[in-house]
């Protein structure tokens, strides 16, 4: 029993990322005259999915204690890459895939280098390599453009039966077993199974505590014998991969690339307020990567019940910024219930 | 182990010089010497922390070098260090596995993690230590406990212990020797270093004596006394321990100069009362935790939520803030727990440090009086007698003993009425504790009013006129005089001196 | 304005401090820079206008609106802050600054900044939220409220003569900007080297809890220097407003982040409690004229984008700042 308290009191975090959403995301469904339908899911799910691996990318770098300004940077570029590399015979898709993917990583496996080797602080490191990479991003594609397999943008954004359809499997989706999940949203469930097969793994090994124990004190970690240098070029690394998934995701999703500098930078803050909103803490050493895809959820959620309740457009940007900073301040409700000012500067 | 010829310089300082130094299996291996003396940077060595300039070492008569310290650890030599090497967001059972954790298919296995965990805490005493729990929502001294765990789940075969006891109550302290004997009964090679006569006495077997980065003699414990020691570390004869205390003012003559009364606050200062007179130097006693820290804080403003009276010579204030204590009229300093986080900056230079806490006094109109800054700079440094460089330098270049000296006189350009230190003399060489001692004598006879809070009772019994001895946010009695004896302050520490039994401190 | 960093060279000979080291060495670069724009010149066009008075006036002219943005920035970074809130700072002291317009335009102006900082400083000071995080926040807010305030559009509001003047016009041949930019440069050195709060704003970005221990009121520190970056990025906003005769949406985006890295190349720590004003300055000179030059060399948006992001890493590696962790 104490031990569940302790585990609940020390995911407070997540577990409130977790409420919020839930309670946003169904109150929007109640308001929205076709809502609990399949189709909403689907769409939300489109829309969720480069914030959600962006949020993830900025995650590897906010545990280890800095802040990665170059994710906006990585997607985009990838989504320029991929322009250009996801279409023709289903082998060259495939290559093209893996090509997208080792790009992202090679991105972060830039930015660890820098940081590592360098020793240069991630925020500055990831400045400036930003501004390389969406650089690159625009002689790729000096205005926006590209081509996709039609096919796969569509039942990439779409839900599993269209996969089936498309593709010919289980009876061109209508075999009866594979009804009862017939409509769940593909974007949803590659964000699970990165969820599950890329991250939890990665938290759970040896190098993935070494990313905690780094951005709980670095030196202490070093005392205690750890290889602070290699896991954090893998976290690095591992956030390149995340953010190059969201730009392949936005690929797919748009059919086109575009080196949109704007575009790029609101990635940027929008996953540092999602990581933020996820639990992480910005000192490091605390959170989680799943915490950051429930914080992207929220922020996506936010606009859904924006567009249900036709706000003015205008007045949107400003809802969403002053939802971010109360957000932010449910956090301060802990500073005055501390009595011992020095605990406030830990 | 051995080590032979290690020389290591820190740009021109030369902090080992031409070194040789043997440890062996199954005995306990003390290391005396003063701050700078080169202890730290000998351990620092064999533990793979920096790498010697020049000489050799040989484990098992192999000579082996470590880059980093995951080579020394692997080569079966663990160090618990003075500084924690703990990550406080990690929890318990992180910190103890994460160099080597038990894995299943490749990744951490968390059960098993969490039960060696526990046996590992259960075999030094700490069964009340939750491994889920979070490092940081530790007190420091179950910290230190985790520390200790967490070398031992290395399975070391040579066990450097840095200033590992200095946080720890005098009960772990008991648990922890009981263990390294074990640990030296099974054959392990145990080295450590302390600033504590008595622990050395009773756990070391062998004793060598470093100054000046030199290695001056290695005898068996118990061959020399603690005179003899005391001079080989600091190369010269020392008169006498503590400055003498004067004889106690008659009433009358004692003028109050702080007064609190029904302080209390959350549940860790239950209704303190306690006068402070001027010219008087008291002791704050009791084992660790006991709400010794708070008290001292409480009465700076650091504390929100304070109730009851503080009245600064006769008249009654509200402490919001450090800023607000330090004001004019109230005058009082405070000489803080961890000098490295709390008293210093330590990145910038010895003068900025100085003078960080007098520059409103110092400033002219809304500039700096450059002048005025230079003077009071020089003076400080000349007042406590701080060995420095220039002035310029980072304060972070200074040994322990000169920074905390930096933290001091910082506080004296305030010409402070009312004084609190909280354990000013941890990890702190021989000499400059005296000189420490010393000052405070000084202080009190030129009128100040000192509160005390010191872990080691010699110097609450050699310094103080009165010490108040605190168990669970009370003070349970003041001692006086000649009452001042271990004794006394050990009875009163454990609450038994009334006749109850000593409940289990929250 | 070179011969700022000569100055430093010259005052440091015998041996560099780390503080001056990365001043010196952006010093030499923005001669290198210098050198390698002529060179081209010379051999594209055959003349020299990088070495030109008139046009190195005109370039620090432009320069000068960054340079006071990064006075402002360079303040909270020292305090082991940073403040996102700058581009839609900038553009609300410009938009409402035309929107009032007569006399008060410009008080408004500073107005707005100084408000903004003031809810920055008290967010981070008393909230204690992450100055990353709540500046964020209030940027987007600044945002939406002159989105809402304007519907979207370029306001129709134009700038008043004063700002014009204070922005484009001349006093015996120098440039109005520039003049302001070096009374903000001279404030802000004698807040550094010579104020109390100035010393308690290194202290604070050292150790927070010491400085506080220490008697300095570090909550009014933090929040003055947050209304002081404020300030410097509503002069900055209300100056371009006259630069360009108009307030527009997004016209402080371009500010951001060459005024965290001109911070940054000047030596000045990202984690704040180190650094010297001086750098600031040559940080901003060099970010001007790497821009004229490869606007001169008519290097496409990619181009640029990679070299200055080549630039910033280069003189940080150059630097050989942050240490291995030892104890």
């Amino acid at each position: 029993m104490e031990n569940l308290q302790i585990r609940l009191r020390q995911n407070a975090g997540i577990l409130t990322a977790i409420g919020i959403f839930v309670l946003f995301y169904v109150f929007y469904n109640f308001n929205h005259p076709r809502g609990f339908a399949p189709a909403i899911f689907i769409q939300n799910s489109n829309e969720v999915f480069t914030l959600a691996m962006v949020a993830m990318a900025q995650t590897m770098a906010v545990l280890l204690g800095g802040l990665d300004l170059s994710v906006g940077a990585i997607m985009t570029l990838v989504n320029c890459l991929a322009s250009y590399l996801l279409v023709g015979s289903p082998l060259q898709i495939i290559l093209g895939f893996i090509v997208c993917m080792a790009a992202g990583a090679a991105c972060g496996f830039l930015n660890g280098c820098i940081v590592v080797y360098g020793r240069i602080q991630p925020i500055i490191a990831t400045l400036a390599t930003g501004a390389i990479f969406i650089g690159i991003a625009l002689f790729l594609r000096p205005s926006p453009g590209g081509n996709v397999d039609d096919d796969l943008s569509w039942v990439m954004t779409n839900d599993l039966y269209e996969i089936a359809a498309t593709y010919g499997f289980f009876d061109d989706g209508e075999a009866a077993w594979f009804q009862p999940i017939a409509w769940f949203p593909v974007p949803l469930l590659l964000i699970i199974l990165i969820a599950v097969l890329v991250w939890v793994p990665f938290s759970r090994s040896v190098t993935g505590r070494t990313v905690y124990a780094i951005g709980s004190g670095e030196g202490a970690a070093y005392m205690s014998g750890l290889a602070i240098n290699r896991a954090k070029i893998a976290a690095f690394t591992l956030g390149g991969f995340f953010a190059g998934l969201g730009g392949i995701y936005l690929t797919l999703q748009t059919s086109s690339g575009n080196a949109d500098i704007p575009q790029a930078g609101a990635y940027t803050l929008n996953s540092i307020a999602a990581v933020v909103i996820g639990g992480t803490s910005l000192l490091g050493g605390i959170g989680s990567a799943i915490g950051s895809i429930f914080g992207a959820l929220i922020l996506r959620t936010i606009s859904f019940n924006f567009r249900i309740f036709e706000i003015d457009p205008l007045m949107q940007p400003l809802f969403e910024g002053v939802v971010l900073l109360a957000a932010v301040s449910l956090g301060a409700i802990r500073v005055l219930r501390v009595k011992n000012t020095l605990d406030l500067f830990r | 182990m051995t080590l032979a010829g290690i020389t290591k310089r820190y740009g021109g300082v030369t902090a080992l010089d031409d070194v040789d130094f043997a440890c062996s299996l199954g005995s306990v291996h003390a290391v005396l010497g003063e701050n700078g003396a080169g202890k730290s940077t000998l351990i620092k060595i064999m533990s793979g922390v920096v790498q010697p300039d020049a000489g050799v070492m040989t484990l098992d008569g192999r000579p082996v070098s470590f880059a980093r310290p995951s080579d020394a650890n692997d080569a079966g030599i663990v160090c618990i260090f003075q500084e924690l090497s703990l990550m406080p967001d990690l929890t318990v059972a992180d910190n103890i596995s994460i160099a080597d954790p038990p894995r299943r298919f490749g990744l951490i296995d968390r059960r098993a993690q969490h039960r060696r965990a526990e046996q590992l805490l259960a075999r030094i005493g700490c069964e009340d230590v939750n491994p889920l729990l979070r490092v940081r929502d530790l007190p420091l001294s179950r910290r230190q406990m985790v520390e200790i765990a967490k070398a031992l789940a290395k399975d070391p075969t040579v066990l450097i212990l840095d200033e590992a006891t200095s946080a720890l109550t005098s009960a772990d302290v008991d648990r922890v020797f009981d263990i390294l004997r074990g640990l030296r009964d099974d054959g392990i090679a145990i080295i450590t270093i302390s600033h504590r006569m008595h622990e050395i006495e009773a756990i070391a077997d062998e004793c060598s004596v470093f100054r000046n980065g030199r290695h001056i003699d290695t005898f068996a414990q118990g061959s020399k006394s603690e005179a003899e020691i005391v001079q080989m570390m600091i190369g010269r004869e020392i008169s006498a321990h503590f400055p003498p205390r004067p004889p106690p003012k008659p009433p009358e003559a004692l003028e109050t100069a702080l007064d609190v009364a029904g302080l209390s606050w959350e549940d860790r200062l239950s209704a303190i009362d306690l006068s402070l007179h001027k010219g008087e130097i008291v002791g704050l006693g009791g084992l660790d935790g006991q709400g010794q820290k708070e008290l001292l804080l409480g009465l700076f403003g650091v504390l929100k939520g304070v109730t009851g009276e503080i009245k600064v010579a006769g008249k009654p204030v509200r402490l919001a803030a450090p800023a607000d204590a330090k004001k004019a009229g109230i005058d009082m300093a405070l000489i803080p727990e961890d000098r490295k986080t709390e008293g210093l900056l330590l990145p910038m230079s010895i003068a900025d440090n100085l003078v960080i806490s007098s520059l409103g006094a110092l400033a002219n109109g809304i500039l700096v009086d450059r002048k005025a800054l230079q003077q009071a700079v020089a003076d400080g440094i000349d007042r406590m007698q701080i060995k420095v460089g220039a002035p310029d330098d980072p304060v972070s270049t200074l040994s322990g003993g000169n920074q905390q000296k930096v933290v001091i006189a910082k506080w004296l350009m305030t010409d402070p009425a009312v004084i609190l230190l909280n354990d000013p003399t941890r990890g702190i060489d021989v000499g400059t504790k005296q000189e420490i001692y010393r000052l405070l004598r000084d202080l009190a006879e030129a009128g100040a009013a000192i509160l005390f809070y010191s872990t080691d009772y010699e110097e609450l019994i050699g310094c103080c006129d009165r010490v108040a001895v605190m168990y669970d946010g009370r003070i349970v009695n003041e001692l006086r005089g000649d009452d001042i004896t271990e004794h006394n302050i050990i009875s009163s520490a454990l609450n038994i001196s009334e006749g109850t039994a000593p409940e289990a401190a929250s | 304005m070179t011969s700022i960093s000569d100055q430093a060279g010259n005052k440091t000979k015998p041996w560099l401090s780390p503080d001056d080291k990365p001043i010196v060495i952006a010093g030499g670069f923005v001669l290198v820079i210098l050198a390698v724009g002529t060179a081209y010149t010379l051999i594209t066009q055959g003349t020299a206008p990088l070495l030109s008075p008139t046009y190195l006036l005109q370039q620090l002219q432009i320069g000068a609106f960054l340079g006071i943005v990064a006075a402002g920035m360079m303040l909270v970074i020292l305090l082991g802050h940073i403040d996102l809130s700058v581009p839609w700072t900038i553009a609300a002291a410009a938009m409402m600054a035309t929107a009032v317009g007569g006399p008060m335009a410009i008080p408004v102006g500073l107005a707005i900044g100084l408000a903004v900082g003031f809810v920055n400083g008290v967010g981070v000071a008393y909230l204690r939220i992450p100055s990353m995080i709540f500046t964020l926040g209030v940027n987007a807010v600044m945002r939406g409220l002159m989105v809402a305030h304007t519907g979207g559009f370029a306001p129709q509001t134009a700038a008043t003569d004063l700002m014009e003047f204070l922005a484009g016009g001349r006093i015996l041949g120098i440039p109005v900007a520039i003049l302001v930019w070096a009374s903000v440069s001279i404030g802000a050195i004698v807040l550094l080297t010579r104020t109390t709060i100035g010393k308690a704003i290194y202290a604070i970005g050292n150790r927070e809890a010491a400085a506080y221990l220490a008697g300095i009121r570090t909550r009014w520190v933090i929040i003055a220097a947050f209304c002081l970056c404020g300030l410097c990025a509503g002069l900055a906003g209300t100056l371009l407003a006259g630069y360009s005769t108009k307030a527009y949406q997004g016209m402080g985006d371009a500010y951001l982040l060459p005024a965290i890295a001109a911070v940054v190349i000047g030596g000045t720590n990202i984690l704040g409690g180190r650094g010297r004003y001086v750098g600031t300055l040559v940080g901003v000179i060099l970010i001007v004229l790497l821009n004229s030059v490869l606007s001169i060399m008519q290097m496409p948006e990619a181009g640029r984008q990679v070299i200055y992001g080549t630039v910033i890493i280069a003189m940080l590696l150059v630097y050989g700042r942050g240490h291995r962790v030892v104890n």
